[in-house]
């Protein structure tokens, strides 16, 4: 599950930084409501290297979530570039960008989100149904993903049989199986207890240092931050402040 | 995993609602089913008539009746093959609730123009030299356990007097589109009697049955009979036999227009109620909705996902209701015998059954569908509810 991922257009690659993964040019959000527009993000500018862990931290309010579901491509910027692996996400139409997703990005929820009427295997199955891979194929990377994040022994459980700390780790599973680019993160720890918050980052920093994966993460919890390698403070809407948590790596 | 799997676990999820409304469509597909049988029933001497046969009566009406000296004219007709006639009797047997059709006919040939009468050779011979004997359907010896040999008093209510006949002979249906609860005895019988009682009402019968080659020249020769007896006293009317049981049923038009209307508008109902479900059922799961949309499934799987949930409800409640429909229909056919001596549950009827539930079943996940798959991720991501 961890070869590396194709760089489809090398060539943007090399506007900005080498060894970026992720290029966010100018990017602009707002939203309706009603009549009324509401800025989100004013001309934000990153990039984030491959195998990076990177936190948003921010107030509540501030767009770290609208950021989030940019880079992730459920969401669409008013301007702005935003190029991911090589490609310029904006410019796919819905149909392409659903499909890039499949293929390149893995997503934590706070609320886990799990269908309910699917045991754990199978909603880590369920990513898996949009590829080739046959049944066979598809056990086989469910059960790696199940075992790598420790819930393994739950495969036929439903959500609801589940703790809040079983089920994010069933979603991080769903998150992982497909091996992706990109793994979102949108307050991972934020409906956790204290124990489970620090067992499930745990997961993801040994996802990061272990297996090489790039998390994004979005927290307003400080010992989450702290996991990171790199945090962005984001402040209505722009990027106030960015710094690296060298001590503990 | 499959798409199947999922489907019907979600339908499984609100066990109660699902019953509810798998038993309201059960119920809807056993009452259109039951609709249209009736219908179908109110037709069913249409649908057995043959396009071989004409019928000539009166022209001013059914009731008033026709001299027997017709029959040699009419067998003259060219393309006319046989002539035979009948005379509605209308008695009464113990009571009036005891309705069955009785009919005073030709011997010798009537029965022979209506080969969907299966009556065995020995029986109809005995019928034709017993004056007094008398036929009858299956059904109704059945039913008033009837056998040969038996003495049956009618009491007449056309043509007063208590009648007695000899049941010399059982018929029964060629097919199951076949009236057996028919009672047929000798017109000469009648005849005679009232020679002796009421002569003026003698020698006449209520109508000619008109044999033809060809059915295509069925307007042809019906011309020419009528041409006739134009300006005679008793002008006639001749039709085929389907027109003239067509006349029965335009009688009471309204009342199957009715049940007509009623079966569409229960299918109506249903739909009103499938579609209630569904739009509540996709409106607690646009989240998960969300998420699958995040992971890469896109409208046409959502579409899917939520059609295939309402038409498997549908085709439960469906298919149940068709099962009912089997032991509702012979309850009903018992219970209505008299009124609908055909009363049967075509394939027909079941099949449009299955398939409006299953129409309805698509048109009541198409709406949920499109605006579960239009509706943006992050919206559907932050509902609550
Ligand atoms: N779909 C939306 N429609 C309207 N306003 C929105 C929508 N999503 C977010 N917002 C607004 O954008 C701002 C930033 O939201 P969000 O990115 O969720 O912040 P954070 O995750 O940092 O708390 C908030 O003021 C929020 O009300
Ligand atoms: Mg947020």
């Amino acid at each position: 599950m961890s070869e590396p991922p194709s760089k489809e257009n090398p060539k943007e690659l090399k506007n900005d930084d080498d060894r970026a993964l992720i290029i966010i040019n100018d990017l602009h959000k707002s939203y309706r409501k009603g009549t009324q527009k509401v800025t989100v993000l004013t001309g934000v500018n990153l990039s984030i290297t491959r195998a990076q862990y990177v936190a948003f931290i921010g107030p509540s309010g501030s767009g770290k979530t609208t950021l989030l579901n940019l880079i992730a491509g459920i969401d669409r910027p008013d301007r702005g570039k935003l190029v991911v692996d090589g490609i310029d996400i904006t410019r796919l139409d819905d149909s392409k960008l659903s499909r890039w997703r499949a293929r390149h990005v893995g997503f934590i929820f706070q609320f886990y989100n799990l269908i309910p009427v699917l045991t754990a295997f199978e909603n880590v199955e369920l990513p898996l149904l949009l590829t080739p891979l046959s049944r066979k194929q598809r056990k086989k990377h469910v059960t790696a993903a199940l075992k790598v994040t420790g819930i393994l022994d739950r495969a036929f459980y439903y959500p609801s049989q589940l703790s809040g700390g079983q089920q994010q780790r069933v979603a991080i599973a769903r998150a992982i199986v497909t091996d992706p680019t990109i793994i979102v993160a949108d307050e991972p720890t934020g409906d956790l207890d204290k124990d489970s918050a620090v067992q499930i980052l745990d997961l993801l920093h040994h996802l990061n240092r272990e297996l090489g994966k790039t998390i994004i993460m979005v927290t307003h919890d400080p010992r989450a931050a702290r996991k990171a390698r790199k945090v962005y403070v984001l402040d209505k809407g722009i990027l106030r402040d960015q710094y690296e948590n060298d001590i503990i790596w | 995993m499959n798409l199947l799997k999922y489907v019907a676990r979600n339908a499984f999820r609100h066990k109660l609602r699902t019953s509810l409304t798998v038993i309201g469509m059960a119920i809807v597909v056993l009452a259109y089913c039951l609709l249209r049988t009736v219908v179908a029933a109110w037709y069913a001497g249409v649908e057995a008539s043959s396009p071989n046969r004409l019928i000539t009566r009166n022209a001013v009406s059914l009731i008033f009746p026709l001299p027997i000296s017709y029959l040699n004219r009419i067998k003259e007709v060219p393309g006319v093959v046989a002539v035979t006639y009948g005379r509605w009797f209308g008695g009464i047997y113990i009571n009036e609730k005891n309705f069955f059709p009785q009919f005073a006919i030709d011997a010798e040939h009537y029965l022979s123009l209506y080969p969907e009468f299966l009556i065995p050779e020995k029986q109809l011979e005995a019928f034709k030299k017993d004056r007094r004997g008398c036929i009858a359907g299956r059904l109704i010896v059945k039913k008033y356990g009837w056998k040969i040999g038996d003495v049956i008093t009618l009491r007449g209510t056309i043509f007063p007097g208590t009648w007695d006949f000899v049941l010399e002979g059982i018929y029964r249906g060629r097919d199951r589109g076949t009236d057996e609860s028919q009672f047929f005895f000798h017109w000469d019988y009648l005849n005679e009697s009232l020679k002796k009682t009421m002569p003026i009402r003698a020698d006449h019968v209520g109508w000619f049955v008109v044999q033809i080659a060809d059915p295509a020249r069925a307007g042809e020769i019906s011309r020419k009979i009528d041409a006739i007896f134009q300006n005679s006293l008793a002008e006639t009317l001749t039709e085929t036999e389907k027109a003239f049981q067509m006349g029965f049923v335009s009688m009471t038009e309204a009342i199957v227009v009715a049940i007509k209307a009623i079966s569409y508008i229960v299918i109506g109902i249903i739909f009103v109620v499938l579609s209630n479900t569904m739009a509540m059922t996709a409106r607690e799961r646009t989240r998960e909705y969300g998420v699958l949309k995040t992971l890469g499934f896109e409208g046409p799987f959502l579409l899917k996902l939520i059609i295939g949930e309402s038409v498997f409800i549908a085709a439960t409640g469906g298919i149940l209701g068709i099962i009912l429909s089997f032991p509702a229909a012979r309850i009903f056919a018992k219970s209505l015998e008299t009124f609908f001596p055909i009363f049967n549950l075509s394939v027909k009827t079941l099949a449009s059954g299955l398939v409006s539930a299953l129409i309805v079943g698509v048109l009541s996940g198409l709406l949920p569908g499109i605006k579960a798959s239009k509706t943006p991720i992050v919206e559907s991501l932050t509902h609550v509810g």
